[in-house]
């Protein structure tokens, strides 16, 4: 099976998820001007800054020649997981629902979290435990959505590190093959590093992919 | 023609901080006056700031050789070799002057400004580290808006493009309440044959720049702000700090590194300090040549730019490269693909001149010697002072407190408290090499190789480095040449826990107005301390930075040697801890431990000022000991270690109960003072019983509690409490 990792200018955690991703498959990077998704069965849009986070984190890069392609693939069942910048970019394209808000206590903010995993029952978390401890690194973390939304990830009780609405860390869209979440599973993939509770994202994502019926 | 004959003259070179003398010899070598672009040039190249005028005589006492020396001084940033064909690239610098007229930008831009010294290099920056000092943040709201603002600007930069913040350290005193210290260290990593120099070559070569277009920001900044005290009308000097946008920055770095892998220029080197005029002179005087740019072609964000403002303009963001004619199109051909602006904007000549031109016509023509090379150099009048240069401050703790009522003040102390609430601010894992982050040991360790799921497949090693940032005005203060040389020890030390073994050093000098005697002793005292503890490890010097004339009419700061220093361990995975872990494991301590008060931060919560002398050491013994840890942690003897460092070894005990959630039996050995100080010298270690053998035993690991025998009992949890809270006790703005 095939990743491909978006890089926008601006885009810092690229390398980082392609490194995760290579641990479960094949891993490639995608550059902002090109449409062509090379065949990947998963788009990874990474973390970082992609256009400085200027203007708004996201609102910049969802116009990017890439995302036209992003979408289509999306909106044909492709799966696509969206870390942190990417999360806010698949709110601002309107691929999944909501908007991430600058923390309430309006800094940047590096923690290693505990994660309850509350729907297992999606290609992105079928094989992970029921609880992660992966680390967060925003300013504009704070989920919020007034309509009701599939929530998978959870900060525990205690541990949300930016006010977002019902600790929500990480949702799907309707049809559950987009996936975003604020926390950096590409991160904690290696035990000398920190947590390998991230790869069992990667790791779903293989067993989906691999039961998947391929459209004919 | 002397400057004493130009009336109309003698105020500008004054007015652009140059001296009647400095201006005559300008003269001389000219044979002429100056114009006005020429002298906008010379003033900064010939200021405190690019010339290191009243400091490079002293420099020179350094050693600056060593096996594993790659790039010495005098380039971007000097490189060791760790091995496996990779160099590492570091430089601390400081940023103070504009930090403390804006602190956030301030940051921000020195943050920025080491970065690009290290990719000018052709390294790769994987590591960032500050080290700051502030006044005390009960007493001034100056202080802690100074470093509310200075850290969420060092986040904002090292956050958004994408280089793990992975170390720091902070001080308080009051001598720091006008000029606050920002000193930014940088680390990168490049294969041998990617060092890159910054020597122009090549006759007929052409002068590209590239990256941000130049505006009118920190015009003059270097010889204004960075080469004279503080005064109160500062504000006026706001417009002379520069604004960073890490975005361009992020672009350019990546688009540098791309042109270096495709092998497309001829020498690379960034724009800081006085702009185009200091970046293009240096790389023809290292390259022998002469220089020819024409301002027009200078891609401006103002239209209406003079050229004296081109020419000194401090815009960040920028780099400056010399290109063989016919790679021009491919060197602009990467630039677009990052969306990097980029102009050739002259060309190398045989001349030996560096000749300024507008649409052709020639407004300024000086000797590349005469800006780099003839600068005066000075000797200083050194002179220790007759009184007291600092006082002591508030007493924060009775001199007869109990020994529990002492190490908790000193837990919840502005220098001893948890960091936590600042190093939150940054992100230290980004490009997944950060094996060790702050608060998990003494230095941060990053592996070397990228990780991936067969790393130490079959037990084979990965190579890492651990690096550090130390410096401890106080104590430098009490004796110069001890207190510098102690830095030096206690960083060494720090590597020392995690199994590193120093390679290099880099060090930031931050110091009062070197003109007055008692200010030129504590500078030529530190050097020459921190010269013999270099010797005395056999750590060479490969960079660095002076900052003076850190003085309000309050005073000099404390003397503020500042060292950075990176060290090579075999395997990562056995890189150590700081935290106890395993109950029943027994607790030594290793070193030859002799605690005094003078300079201590116990001194300090005493209301003592920093007098008197510090301990003395033996340097057979440091070597002795920090051999022993380096030993231990590497062949995996010991759960953890920790060097005694400010508070004392009660302190350095409860560092290692809070970071590890567990408990310790202590039996202090008899006499011993347990809240004296003597840096770098000794550690606590834990381990099985059987690791630590010939190693005085002081105690056990085990239950919730801290006791000390014969002293006190308390919860580790409220040790805890009061360790990450004192910081946040102390700043309105923390949660």
């Amino acid at each position: 099976m095939k990743f491909g990792v978006i890089r926008f200018p601006g885009t810092c955690d690229d390398v980082d998820a392609q490194l995760a991703a290579a641990r479960v498959g094949e891993a490639a990077l995608l550059w902002h001007r090109d449409r062509d998704l090379q065949g990947v069965d998963v788009v990874i849009v990474p973390g970082g800054f992609s256009y400085g986070d200027y203007l708004r984190a996201g609102a910049i890069a969802r116009f990017a020649p890439v995302m036209e392609s992003v979408i289509e693939f999306a909106h044909e069942g492709g799966l696509v997981l969206g870390i942190c910048n990417g999360f806010q970019i698949l709110c601002e394209c309107g691929l999944l629902p909501g908007a991430l808000l600058v923390n309430d206590h309006l800094k940047f903010v590096f923690r290693q979290v505990r994660l309850d995993v509350v729907d297992h029952n999606t290609p992105f978390t079928r094989n992970c435990p029921p609880s992660l401890s992966i680390p967060v690194k925003h300013t504009t973390g704070r989920y919020y959505s007034p309509e009701p939304v599939q929530v998978v990830l959870r900060y525990a009780p205690g541990e949300n590190p930016n006010g977002s609405q019902d600790d929500i860390a990480g949702v799907v869209n309707n049809a559950g093959n987009v996936f975003g979440l604020m926390p950096h599973p590409e991160h904690a993939v290696d035990a000398l590093t920190g947590s390998t509770d991230g790869l069992t994202i990667f790791e779903s994502l293989r067993t989906a992919v691999g039961e998947r019926v391929p459209v004919a | 023609m002397g400057a004493t004959d130009a009336p109309d003259g003698r105020g500008r070179h004054r007015e652009l901080g140059l001296t009647d003398h400095e201006y005559d010899l300008i003269v001389d070598g000219l044979g002429r006056e100056p114009g006005d672009v020429e002298l906008a040039m010379l003033s900064l190249m010939w200021s405190e700031h690019c010339a290191y005028k009243h400091s490079k005589k002293l420099l020179r006492r350094l050693p600056v050789e060593g096996p594993n020396v790659l790039v010495g001084p005098g380039e971007n940033a000097g490189a060791v070799d760790v091995g496996d064909n990779l160099a590492i690239a570091f430089k601390v610098e400081s940023h103070n002057h504009p930090s403390a007229v804006e602190p956030f930008q301030g940051a921000a831009t020195g943050v920025g400004g080491i970065l690009r010294d290290i990719f000018a290099v052709g390294a790769r920056p994987i590591a960032v580290l500050d080290s700051l000092r502030f006044g005390e943040p009960a007493d001034s709201p100056r202080s802690r808006y100074l470093l509310e603002h200075a850290v969420a600007g060092i986040g904002h930069y090292g956050n958004s493009i994408g280089v793990p913040t992975v170390g720091g350290e902070i001080y308080f005193e009051p001598s720091y309440e006008q000029n606050c210290l920002i000193n930014a260290m940088a680390v990168g990593m490049a294969p041998h044959e990617r060092l890159t120099s910054s020597a122009a070559a090549g006759v007929g070569n052409l002068v590209l720049l590239f990256g941000a277009l130049t505006g009118r920001d920190g015009i003059g900044g270097a010889s204004v702000l960075a080469s004279a005290e503080l005064t109160d009308a500062d504000d006026a000097k706001r417009p002379t700090v520069q604004i960073g946008d890490p975005f361009a920055e992020k672009k350019l770095m990546e688009c540098s590194l791309e042109l270096l892998d495709r092998n497309l220029l001829a020498s690379l080197q960034d724009l800081g300090a006085a702009g185009l005029t200091s970046s293009a002179s240096e790389m023809a005087s290292k390259g022998g040549v002469g220089l020819e740019i024409d301002v027009t072609k200078v891609p401006l964000r103002e239209a209406d730019m003079e050229p004296f403002e081109i020419m000194i303009s401090e815009s960040q963001e920028r780099m400056l490269c010399v290109v063989e004619p016919h790679l021009v199109d491919r060197v602009l051909g990467v630039c677009e693909k990052w969306e990097v602006l980029a102009a050739v904007i002259g060309e190398v000549t045989d001349t030996g001149l560096f000749r300024v031109l507008r649409d052709g016509e020639l407004v300024g023509e000086l000797p590349v010697g005469l800006l780099v090379d003839d600068c005066p150099l000075y000797d200083l009048d050194p002179e220790p002072p007759t009184a007291a240069l600092y006082v002591g401050g508030e007493q924060h703790v009775a001199t007869d407190a109990d020994p529990l009522t002492t190490l908790k003040a000193l837990l919840a102390s502005a220098n001893i408290s948890s960091r936590r609430p600042v190093f939150e601010q940054y992100d230290p894992v980004v490009q997944s090499r950060t094996v060790r982050r702050p608060e998990q040991a003494d230095a941060a360790v990053l592996a070397l190789p990228v990780l991936c799921a067969r790393s130490g497949a079959l037990d084979e090693p990965i190579p890492a480095i651990a690096v550090s940032i130390d410096g401890n005005g106080r104590r430098v203060a009490v004796d110069p040449r001890a207190g510098a040389a102690e830095v030096v020890y206690e960083c060494a030390a720090n590597l020392a826990c995690t199994g590193a073994e120093p390679l290099g050093v880099t060090n930031c000098l931050n110091f009062g107005n070197p003109e007055k005697p008692h200010v030129a002793w504590q500078l030529s005292e530190a050097i020459d301390g921190l010269a013999q503890a270099c010797r005395d490890l056999g750590v060479p010097v490969v960079g660095g930075n002076v900052s003076l004339y850190n003085e309000s009419p309050d005073g000099p700061i404390l003397p503020t040697p500042v060292i950075g220093m990176v060290g090579k361990l075999p395997d990562a995975r056995a890189a150590g801890r700081l935290g106890f872990a395993n109950p029943g494991d027994r607790i030594a301590l290793v070193g030859e431990f002799h605690p005094a008060r003078d300079g201590s931060e116990i001194a300090k919560l005493h209301g003592s000022a920093p007098a008197g002398a510090l301990p003395v050491k033996s340097v057979a013994a440091i070597r002795a000991a920090h051999e022993r840890v380096r030993e231990g942690v590497r062949n995996r003897d010991f759960t953890s270690a920790h060097d005694i460092a400010e508070g004392g070894i009660l302190v350095a005990i409860a560092e290692c109960c809070i970071a590890g959630g567990v408990g310790a039996i202590i039996n202090l050995p008899d006499g011993l003072d347990p809240f004296g100080e003597d840096l770098g010298t000794a550690f606590i270690v834990s381990g099985p019983s059987e690791s630590l053998e010939g190693l005085p035993i002081i105690g056990v690991v085990g239950s919730r509690e801290l006791v000390v025998t014969g002293r006190f009992n308390v919860a580790v949890s409220e040790l805890s409490a009061l360790h990450g809270q004192g910081l946040s006790a102390l700043l309105s703005y923390a949660r």
